[in-house]
């Protein structure tokens, strides 16, 4: 079977061409045989999704169109509500719970005639670059079994990966979508901050926190980030402005376009990454882009400010987890002791890592030295770029330091598993877009990726780049689980 | 007690009377069942976010340009500490930068107390410790009802301005009306829609000031104002032992007539502020702060100063009415042409009691009455009479007083009624000439009882002085 496009598949959906029900029927065919060995979902929908993709079915019977992404089955991460649908952030802390809402994203999915095959595998509350920090056990990397697929959204990027959904939602606060989508070799994209509805996004950090695409290839990463783009009362930091076509410029080509390659983000990265980056710029400049040397100073300190500003919102956002009204309860005698111990029970080793480093870094007397400082970081961050945008439309670098590695491998050294995050953290902090493509050199055993990185709401010329280097990029060999 | 001064700052919290919760959609509303209007947002569920009530936003500027504040541009934070009414464990408040600041309230003897800020948040749910004397610690178990939680509240600090017991009942008082003429508030202390909190110290004059103390969650006047005078008097009795005050946070008990100490300063929980990342800050333009000062109604210090000036009365009695609502009800009156002091007499009495306010009584038909009490076309009895109808069933004056026979007696008519009553009444009337003043009373009944109330007392009593030859 070759690999479905979304595009495709929704067009012969709309035209009666194919049935959505058959198309589902091939992902879940993919799930029964590999999923055992992959484990990208905390839960497979199979009645749900075939219940909806025979509703579409019926609906293009009718005469009726069933929108954009007709029969296209997605997988959503864990952390997105689904009303009905058990949503655990990979921890026991919410065991029981069901949300009775569903995600903005969500609506706009099945508003758009999207099908939802199933909620996929994360690190705890999306703290982790591996999914390894799952309380329901690792994913592995659809490529590698022995490798892991990156995280936190692992799960959905191994699902696309895997041939599991056509598409998936992830979320990225530091990476967590282009960092996996690098290391399983599909296509993942972080959005403005505010362009997608953060409404049931359960929070990590929310000034970081945004929904993203996971495709196969760019222009149907684009066509799902335009379903689910646009304002939404219901979250106040949601632009509101209308959300710019994503597919309209991506066969402009990139004729004329300032490529700016950020030095300070090939350093210190093992040789495939920075090459990738050097080869797709020299690509670029073969089809008439422009590409130069670009310099982001601040950009070096964004993973210390990352880990400052992100623990402290998560310490407050993750407060509510208390034994009081929904999830896991341990009993105690006084309410303090129920709190201690449903907390102490509930959370995994990262997850209260970063309580305590959150909670220390907002601390009277802590407070202007670390949370302060941080946030004048970032405040460099931004100028820094746009200073960089003045001389150039879009920015490459790596997505990560280096390709998929072992299971096991980083567990035991945080500080290690945090360097995944350096070349992603500064689009975070300044709440510009970004998007990972992969890039496989001739003869090399895995993918990395090639990150564009764009100014805010640069998502057209984002899209625009990203599909010419998809274009130009090495073929790479048929490999990996569900293939 | 006489060499010391007690210094007291309140803060008071004020449930704003918005149409539904700070940050959702939820009614705002006290008494309903409970947990039954409560949503993701307020309930804090995963995924759940905030989005500003814009009505709330106005009722806050409102208090803020009622009190003389500065209304800023501000932004919200997260106060952090975990309790079971707080569904996020964390309070979205404001901080460091709040949406009033700097401005002052006028007392009705026009002491000027100053306001530090005037912010805003959301509230909390609430508990219920059942079993063990009500307190968390020895309670078998604890209900919450999130009802309350995400009401909005504007908290009302004041300056160390205020020096007894009764002045910061006034205070609270003053504030209370200015607050429900705002529309911000119903007033509910007993709904607990106003909820004070004292802070108290004690000082010889001169000195700087003296450790304070907090006794919160003071829900009446009368609370309040014991708790002052109880927690000076033990802060006194301290010192002068020879002891130091510690700066803690008290509990009122009431049927004990005492505060009892709560956490101390050192145990105080560090809140780990933070700008909440979730909502956006509010810059009310000038166009936003223009319309909502103009919306704003006259406020009880100035209806004050007005009615006094109509009036030409001051003090307790044009204190009242203004409380009361029933000012407009006087200036109309005595627009129209009525006498101030019949307006004022009318207001304060008959129509201050009636228990369902105005009822059918209309500004024009009460000035009517006034008006033709005032110029002597009906007596007080009758005016009083013709005021009962109008407030239960409406009307006209006029019509009524028509119907009712109320028609003030021509002087010769009412010769001719003394004139029989005098003389079906020799002996009484020897004593009255003989210089017995109290029968002017007995006649003054007969001659009410024969002309069914229509005389009017005053006129009647000179009559009979004439008529004895008295001056």
């Amino acid at each position: 079977m070759s690999r479905r496009r979304a595009l495709d598949t929704a067009a012969a959906v709309r035209a009666g061409e194919l049935s959505a029900i058959e198309v589902l029927e091939e992902h879940l065919g993919a799930i029964e045989a590999a999923e055992g060995d992959v484990h990208a979902f905390n839960l497979v929908l199979a009645d749900a999704a075939r219940a909806r993709a025979e509703e579409i079915d019926r609906q293009v019977a009718a005469g009726s169109d069933p929108g954009p992404l007709a029969g296209v089955p997605v997988a959503l991460k864990d952390n997105l509500c689904t009303r009905g649908v058990a949503t655990t952030c990979s921890s026991r802390i919410l065991e029981g719970w069901v949300p009775p809402y569903d995600a903005t994203v969500v609506e706009r999915l099945r508003r758009a005639g999207a099908v939802v095959v199933g909620k996929t595998n994360l690190d705890e509350f999306a703290m982790g670059s591996s999914t390894e920090n799952s309380a329901f056990g690792p994913t592995r990397n659809p490529l590698d079994l022995s490798l892991v697929p990156g995280g936190s959204s692992g799960g959905s990027a191994a699902a696309v990966a895997a041939g599991f959904a056509t598409l998936g939602l992830g979320s990225d606060t530091g990476g967590s979508i282009r960092q996996p989508a690098a290391l399983c070799g599909v296509v993942g994209a972080k959005p403005t901050y505010g362009l997608v509805s953060r409404y049931g996004l359960v929070a990590f950090a929310s000034s970081l926190d945004q929904i993203g695409p996971f495709a196969v290839d760019v222009p149907d990463a684009a066509a799902l980030l335009e379903v689910i783009a646009g304002h939404d009362p219901r979250d106040s930091t949601s632009l509101n402005a209308p959300a710019p076509s994503m597919l309209d410029g991506l066969s402009m080509g990139v004729d004329g376009l300032r490529v700016g390659v950020v030095s300070e983000m090939l350093e210190g990265v093992e040789p495939a990454a920075a090459a990738a980056v050097q080869d797709a710029a020299e690509a670029l400049a073969r089809v008439g882009a422009r590409p130069d040397k670009a310099s982001v100073p601040a950009a070096i300190y964004g993973l210390s400010a990352y880990y400052l500003i992100a623990p402290a919102e998560a310490s407050s956002n993750l407060a509510r987890y208390d034994g009081v009204r929904y999830g896991l309860r341990v009993d105690a005698p006084d309410v303090t002791a129920m709190f201690a111990r449903t907390r102490a029970a509930g959370f995994g080793a990262e997850v209260k890592r970063r309580i305590m480093l959150g909670t220390y870094a907002l601390s009277a007397g802590y407070y202007d030295a670390y949370y302060g400082r941080a946030q004048r970081v970032r405040t460099l961050i931004i100028r820094d770029f746009e200073e960089a945008y003045r001389s150039f439309d879009v920015l490459l670098a790596p997505t990560t330091p280096g390709p998929a590695f072992p299971l096991g491998a980083k567990v035991d050294d945080p500080l290690a598993m945090y360097m995944n995050d350096i070349c992603t953290i500064p689009s975070n902090l300044a709440g510009h877009p970004a998007i990972s493509v992969p890039w496989q050199a001739p003869g090399a055993s895995l993918p990395v990726g090639v990150q564009v990185l764009a100014p805010a709401l640069g998502e057209p010329v984002m899209f625009r780049v990203a599909a010419a280097i998809e274009a130009l990029a090495p073929p790479r060999p048929e490999q990996g689980a569900g293939r | 007690m006489s060499e010391w001064e007690t210094v007291i700052g309140l803060e008071v919290h004020c449930e704003l009377r918005t149409a539904t919760k700070l940050f959702c959609g939820c009614r705002n509303e006290f008494g309903a069942e409970p947990n039954t209007l409560v949503c993701p947002v307020c309930l804090g569920l995963p995924g759940s976010l905030p989005v500003l009530n814009r009505q709330a936003v106005e009722l806050a500027m409102g208090i803020g340009l009622a009190l003389h504040c500065q209304v800023k541009p501000s932004v919200f934070h997260r106060k952090n500490y975990f309790y079971p009414d707080m569904p996020k464990d964390y309070q979205v408040s404001q901080y460091d930068e709040p949406i009033n600041v700097e401005g002052w309230l006028e007392l009705p003897d026009g002491f000027r107390v100053g306001i530090v800020r005037a912010h805003m948040e959301e509230d909390t749910g609430k508990i219920t410790h059942v079993g063990g004397g009500g307190r968390i610690h020895e309670a078998a178990h604890s209900l919450i009802d999130y009802n309350r939680a995400g009401v909005p509240l504007v908290e009302i600090v004041s300056a160390p301005d205020l020096r007894s017991a009764e002045g910061a009942r006034a205070y609270v008082s003053e504030l209370r009306s200015i607050l429900v003429a705002t529309g911000a508030s119903d007033g509910k202390m007993e709904e607990g829609s106003l909820r004070v909190d004292a802070n108290v110290s004690v000082r010889r004059p001169g000195e700087p000031f003296g450790t304070r103390c907090e006794i919160k969650n003071l829900n009446s006047l009368r609370s309040l104002g014991r708790a002052i005078e109880h927690e000076a008097e033990r802060q006194v009795g301290v010192l002068e032992a020879g002891g130091t005050i510690a700066q803690e946070t008290r509990h009122w008990d009431e049927a004990a007539g005492r505060t009892l100490s709560g956490r101390t300063k050192e145990q105080s929980e560090d809140y780990r502020y933070f700008q909440e990342p979730d909502l956006v800050p509010v810059a009310p333009d000038d166009d936003w702060l223009t319309g909502v000062a103009a919306r704003l109604p006259l406020l009880p210090a100035a209806r004050r100063d007005r009615l006094a000036e109509v009036t030409s009365m001051a003090g307790t009695e044009v204190a009242t009415l203004v409380e009361l609502g029933l000012d407009d009800l006087v200036v109309e009156a005595v627009g129209a042409g009525a006498e101030a002091r019949v307006a004022v007499n009318r207001a304060a009495n008959e129509v201050a009691a009636n228990l369902s306010g105005l009822g059918n009584l209309t500004s024009a038909s009460f000035a009517k009455v006034v008006r033709m009490e005032s110029t002597g076309k009906l007596t007080p009895t009758q005016a009083k009479a013709v005021l009962a109808e109008l407030l239960a069933s409406g009307g006209d004056p006029e019509e009524v007083a028509r119907d009712r026979g109320f028609e003030a007696l021509a002087e010769d008519a009412l010769a001719g009624v003394i004139d029989k009553v005098v003389a079906d009444n020799p002996s009484e009337w020897e004593r009255y000439v003989g210089g017995d003043d109290k029968v002017v009373q007995f006649f003054t009944g007969q001659v009410m009882k024969q002309t069914q109330g229509k005389a009017n007392g005053a006129a009647v009593a000179a009559a009979l002085r004439a008529r004895a030859g008295r001056s």
